[in-house]
């Protein structure tokens, strides 16, 4: 009996061919338009955290428990063997890249000016921040270079040249003075303008020997194979490493962004849920009128001894079939599309790509293709189509048969 | 032996501001391979009775017992299972599922009852024949004549093998070739399979056919003859 309801379902719903046809339709759209609507705004965040990540922060960093609220010199930790082998022990950790930064003054000349310093190791660096693609005139670090890298506009605040010799000064670690002289490697000209004004970098071993830190750090930025393991390892390495250090992840490290990325899901919940309503109208309306003009053959149906719940049974398969048409052709159009979308992202030109490059984003609108982007439309539509038909439903239990063989 | 005894039967319809006493106080028995026609203006009450009579309606007083079974006791549910075990069912025009062919039609009660397919397929095609119908079995309602599909429908209500079939009206939409033809074969599957029919019309041609003719005016029996 199952699959001659499953028919006769089937056939109802091609009676009036054009009005399901529309309906089918709008669900088209629908899931085609919120599908790419969802599939960019994946693209975009993750875009968005890529940046974040692979500008400074990494996905996740170690710190001395302290050093977050402070940032001072003194919060520095060693990172141990015993440290090393819990963190590179993890399997999802990709890289442990080790910072060490603080506060200087720097001269050259007559000129002073403030900026971070941050001690690092050149290869590594340059694999997670691409630090030696953003150096506009001279050289980028080697492992074991003298040199410093200074940011353009402090650069140009200071008047230094490349091979121009930097005075620095600082408080090293424990009360240590901290002074140091070191020749300009090259410029730094990044993306971003606010860091254009005060990063400067030396190799790690040089840094610690200016804070008087030997072997220390104030970070280790760790990489991850896949976005959904931030939290995975940041639980683990909790776990794992007590209290001694304390473990961020990229959101904790930039609420910013991330109440960015929240609020702009928030609109796109909004207009996703009023195309929704929409098109749940539109099949309501239809289910509507389908039950409307045939209330007679319902009731002969009923007459004849069908039981209520066999004929509900066969007026939900019809929303739901309506439903399933549309998400299935739907499916069909967004998932190439969204492929081919996400291998060639649409370039974006003009002002609008100006801000984009301001932010230090390829000017481009991404698309992303997590499977959540495809299932949760149709968990949508099935959530309207189930929703919709409480209305045949209860038109089919209320049915009074002898009414509805007079009409 | 009696397949139907009405007892009192009434019906009050009180859903409006003025009560109607669409049926009065009826008794009734009708004989299994009886060939009944219930005759009387419209609103007489035909439909009224004959819905009762099939464990459409509910009636407001008396009581009906169809072989065994108190249909008066019946709860809603249990009246949709009767029905599909006990009666069939012919009306008076467009009660075919449009989307099923002849036979589908046909097959449908059968189906409802948990019949198996070759059971279903054999007996569909047997009762199309019988009706005349046997080269049209894959046409859907809308290629069919009214006069077709009422013996579609004809076929349909003997799927089911019931006690006796009911009928309202089943001519009235129907031009007087379809209804001479209706009504021969359902004549002749009462005399030759000793099936129970009882019809309603207000067409003298079709009373002209029956073997028992119960005339209703406002709700009560004023005659019930038997022809030889
Ligand atoms: N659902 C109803 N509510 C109120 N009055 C009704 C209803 N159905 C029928 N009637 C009335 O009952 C009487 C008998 O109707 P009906 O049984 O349809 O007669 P017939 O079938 O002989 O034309 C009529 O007066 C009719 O108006
Ligand atoms: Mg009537």
């Amino acid at each position: 009996m199952a699959n001659s309801e499953l028919k006769l379902a089937w056939r109802n719903i091609w009676r009036n061919k054009r009005r399901t046809l529309i309906t089918v339709a709008s669900i088209y759209f629908g899931v085609i338009l919120s599908t790419l609507m969802t599939s960019m705004q994946n693209g975009t965040y993750s875009k968005m955290i890529d940046n974040v990540v692979s500008f400074y922060s990494g996905y996740v960093q170690i710190h001395h428990p302290d050093y977050w609220e402070t940032k001072s010199i003194d919060d520095l930790f060693v990172p141990t063997d015993s440290l090393m082998e819990i963190v590179s022990g993890n399997k999802d950790v990709d890289m442990i890249i080790p910072r060490m930064e603080s506060f200087a003054l720097m001269s050259y000349g007559n000129n002073t000016k403030g900026g971070m310093l941050i001690g690092v190791d050149p290869p590594k660096e340059n694999e997670l921040t691409r630090l030696g693609h953003w150096v506009s005139k001279g050289k980028y670090l080697e492992p074991d270079d003298d040199g410093i890298l200074m940011a353009v506009n402090l650069a140009k605040a200071l008047n230094v040249q490349i091979g121009d010799t930097i005075a620095l000064i600082s408080q090293g670690y424990h009360g240590y003075s901290a002074s140091g002289l070191f020749p300009l490697k090259g410029i730094l000209e990044f993306p971003f303008p606010a860091m254009n004004n005060f990063g400067t970098y030396i190799t790690l071993n040089k840094a610690r020997e200016f804070f008087s830190a030997l072997e220390m750090v104030t970070s280790l930025v760790l990489t991850v194979d896949d976005y959904d393991d931030v939290y995975p390892v940041k639980h683990h390495l909790e776990g794992s490493l007590g209290d001694n250090y304390s473990v961020m992840t990229w959101d904790e490290m930039d609420p910013v962004t991330k109440q960015m990325i929240e609020g702009d899901k928030g609109q796109g919940i909004i207009m996703k849920g009023i195309l929704y309503i929409l098109i749940g109208f539109g099949v309501f309306s239809t289910v509507i009128m389908m039950i409307a003009e045939r209330r007679k053959e319902l009731g002969v149906m009923v007459a004849v001894g069908m039981n209520k719940l066999k004929l509900a049974k066969v007026l939900f398969y019809e929303t739901m079939l309506i439903g399933m048409v549309g998400v299935i052709a739907g499916f069909a159009m967004s998932v190439p599309l969204v492929w081919g979308l996400v291998n060639s992202p649409i370039p974006l030109t003009g002002e609008v790509a100006e801000v984009y490059e301001q932010f230090g984003m390829e000017p481009a609108i991404y698309f992303g293709n997590d499977p959540m982007v495809f299932w949760g439309q149709l968990l949508i539509v099935f959530a309207i189509t189930l929703l919709v038909s409480i209305y045949p439903l209860s038109k089919i239990l209320r049915l009074q048969v002898t009414k509805a063989l007079r009409s | 032996m009696n397949v139907i005894e009405v007892k009192n039967l009434s019906k009050i319809y009180n859903d409006s501001e003025v009560k109607v006493h669409a049926v009065q106080g009826i008794d009734l028995a009708i004989q299994e391979g009886e060939f009944t026609a219930i005759v009387g203006p419209s609103g007489c009450g035909k439909t009224t009775f004959l819905n009762m009579l099939g464990g459409l309606d509910q009636p407001t007083e008396g009581s009906i017992r169809v072989g065994e079974t108190m249909v008066n006791d019946l709860k809603s549910s249990e009246l949709i299972d009767f029905r599909l075990h006990n009666i069939g069912f012919v009306f008076q025009a467009y009660n075919l599922i449009p989307v099923l062919t002849a036979k589908e039609n046909v097959e449908f009660i059968m189906q409802l009852q948990g019949k198996s397919k070759e059971e279903r397929d054999k007996r569909a095609i047997s009762l199309l024949t019988e009706v005349g119908l046997g080269d049209r079995v894959d046409a859907r309602p809308s290629r069919l004549s009214g006069g077709q599909q009422q013996r579609v429908a004809v076929a349909r209500a003997l799927a089911s093998k019931p006690k006796f079939v009911l009928a309202d009206e089943p001519t009235a939409n129907l031009d007087s070739t379809s209804t001479e033809t209706l009504l021969d074969i359902m004549e002749r599957l009462n005399r030759e399979e000793n099936i129970t029919f009882i019809f309603s019309t207000h067409d003298a041609r079709v009373v002209n056919k029956a073997r028992r003719v119960i005339q209703l005016e406002d709700g009560k029996i004023i005659k019930d003859e038997r022809k030889a």
